[in-house]
C-alpha cells in the first residue's frame, strides 16, 4: 500500500514536469492528490482543508497565487508559498528582495511616468532593458539602444494604458554573448545549472536557446542559495547573468520548468522536487 | 488489431491515436498527424480534446 503523507499536488494540465513529478511520486510509493485548479472550488468557510502538503504546479499565476494564500491561512504548507509566489510573480518584487539581502543585481531603476523612466533611461546610459513587473517567456521585453527607440517605446506604452505598462521597469543591458544560466534550487540547495545560448539576447529556453551544462562552483552556490532564501522560496530557479565581475541574479522564477534540462545537467530534477516535498511532509 | 482500450481519433484531424501506456487526465500529449496539442479527458474510454491556450503563465 502506498503511503499517504497527505500530499497533493496543484496544478491544470497535465505538462511533461507533472508527469515526472507524478511517476517520481509513484516511484517512491507515496500517494498524492491531484488538484486541478479549473475544477477548484475554494470555501471561505471551511477552515480544515484534507491535505498537510501541497506542491504547486499552476500554469496561471493568478490561479496559484490566491490558491496559496487561501492553503497558507489554513495552516497547509505550500511549497512553493503564496510569499513566495507573490515575490516572484513580479520582477520589481523579486528585485527589491534581492537588493535588500544584499545579492548582486543588475542596475535597475523604475519610474512612473513616460518623462520620468526618459530621464532614468538616460541616466543609466543606452542600451537598455525596458520589463514588464509581470510577465514570463522572455515576452514583452524591449531593449532600447537610443534615445529615438526610447521616446517611441515610451509613447507606445503609454497608449497602451494598461496597469502593467504604467510601471516602467528599466534595467542596464548585461552583454553576456546571449548566455544566461538558469540554475535549480531545491530545499535550499543548488542542485544543477545550464547554460542558456540563443542566436537573440532574449536566451530563453522557450524560444528556443540552446542549453548546456554548467559546472557548479562555490561562487555560483552561494549566490543562487542565497537568492532562494531572499525570495522565501523552497523549489526556484535562478537565472543568473556571468560577467567579468562575477554573478548577477536577473529573475526567479517559482514554478520552472525543466524537461530539458533533466538530460542536460544529469540531474533526477523531479526526483529531487518529489524527495524534498516527502522530507517536508514527514 | 486496434485495441479500442488504447485507440482513438485526434479530434482536430481525425487521425489515429493510440494512447501510450500510463497516460492520465489532464496529460498534454502532440497528435503524430497534425501536430496539435491534444489533452487527455478520459482514459477508459480514451478521449481527447483540443489542449486549451495557457491562459497566463507569469510565475515562469
Ligand atoms: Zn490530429
Amino acid at each position: 500500500m502506498a503511503k499517504d503523507l497527505g500530499i497533493a499536488v496543484l496544478c491544470s494540465l497535465v505538462r511533461p514536469e507533472e508527469k515526472m513529478i507524478f511517476d517520481a511520486f509513484r516511484a517512491r510509493d507515496v500517494d498524492f492528490q491531484r488538484i486541478d485548479d479549473r475544477e477548484v472550488i475554494l470555501d471561505l468557510h471551511q477552515m480544515s482543508l484534507p491535505y498537510r502538503i501541497v506542491l504547486e504546479r499552476c500554469i496561471n499565476h493568478s490561479r496559484a497565487l490566491h490558491t496559496l494564500k487561501y492553503y497558507n491561512d489554513r495552516e497547509v504548507r505550500t511549497i512553493n508559498s503564496y510569499d513566495t509566489a507573490n515575490i516572484c510573480g513580479d520582477k520589481l518584487l523579486t528585485s527589491l528582495a534581492l537588493s535588500k539581502a544584499g545579492i548582486p543585481i543588475p542596475r535597475n531603476l523604475v519610474a512612473y511616468t513616460p518623462e520620468s523612466a526618459l530621464l532614468a533611461i538616460e541616466q543609466l546610459g543606452y542600451p537598455v532593458v525596458l520589463k514588464p513587473a509581470v510577465g514570463s517567456w522572455g515576452r514583452l521585453l524591449a531593449k532600447i539602444n537610443d534615445r529615438d527607440a526610447a521616446e517611441a517605446i515610451l509613447e507606445h506604452k503609454k497608449t497602451l494604458g494598461s496597469y502593467h505598462h504604467s510601471t516602467y521597469y528599466i534595467q542596464e543591458f548585461i552583454d553576456s554573448g546571449n548566455q544566461d544560466i538558469r540554475a535549480f534550487v531545491v530545499g535550499g540547495e543548488l542542485i544543477g545549472a545550464i547554460y542558456r545560448k540563443a542566436d537573440h539576447w532574449i536566451t530563453n529556453t522557450a524560444r528556443g536557446g540552446k542549453a548546456s551544462k554548467v559546472e557548479l562552483n562555490t561562487d555560483l552556490k552561494n549566490i543562487c542559495e542565497a537568492a532562494a532564501r531572499a525570495v522565501l522560496g523552497d523549489i526556484v530557479a535562478i537565472d543568473v547573468f556571468e560577467t567579468p565581475q562575477g554573478y548577477l541574479v536577473n529573475e526567479v522564477n517559482y514554478t520552472m520548468e525543466f524537461r530539458n534540462s533533466i538530460a542536460v545537467t544529469g540531474v533526477d530534477i523531479p526526483g529531487k522536487i518529489v524527495d524534498y516535498v516527502i522530507e517536508c511532509a514527514g | 488489431m486496434s485495441d479500442p482500450n488504447t485507440q482513438t481519433q485526434c479530434p482536430l484531424c481525425a487521425g489515429e491515436f493510440a494512447l501510450p501506456q500510463g497516460a492520465e487526465i489532464g496529460e498534454l500529449l502532440d497528435c503524430g498527424e497534425c501536430g496539435e496539442e491534444l489533452e487527455v479527458i478520459s482514459v477508459s474510454p480514451p478521449k481527447l480534446k483540443q489542449a486549451p491556450e495557457e491562459e497566463e503563465d507569469w510565475g515562469e
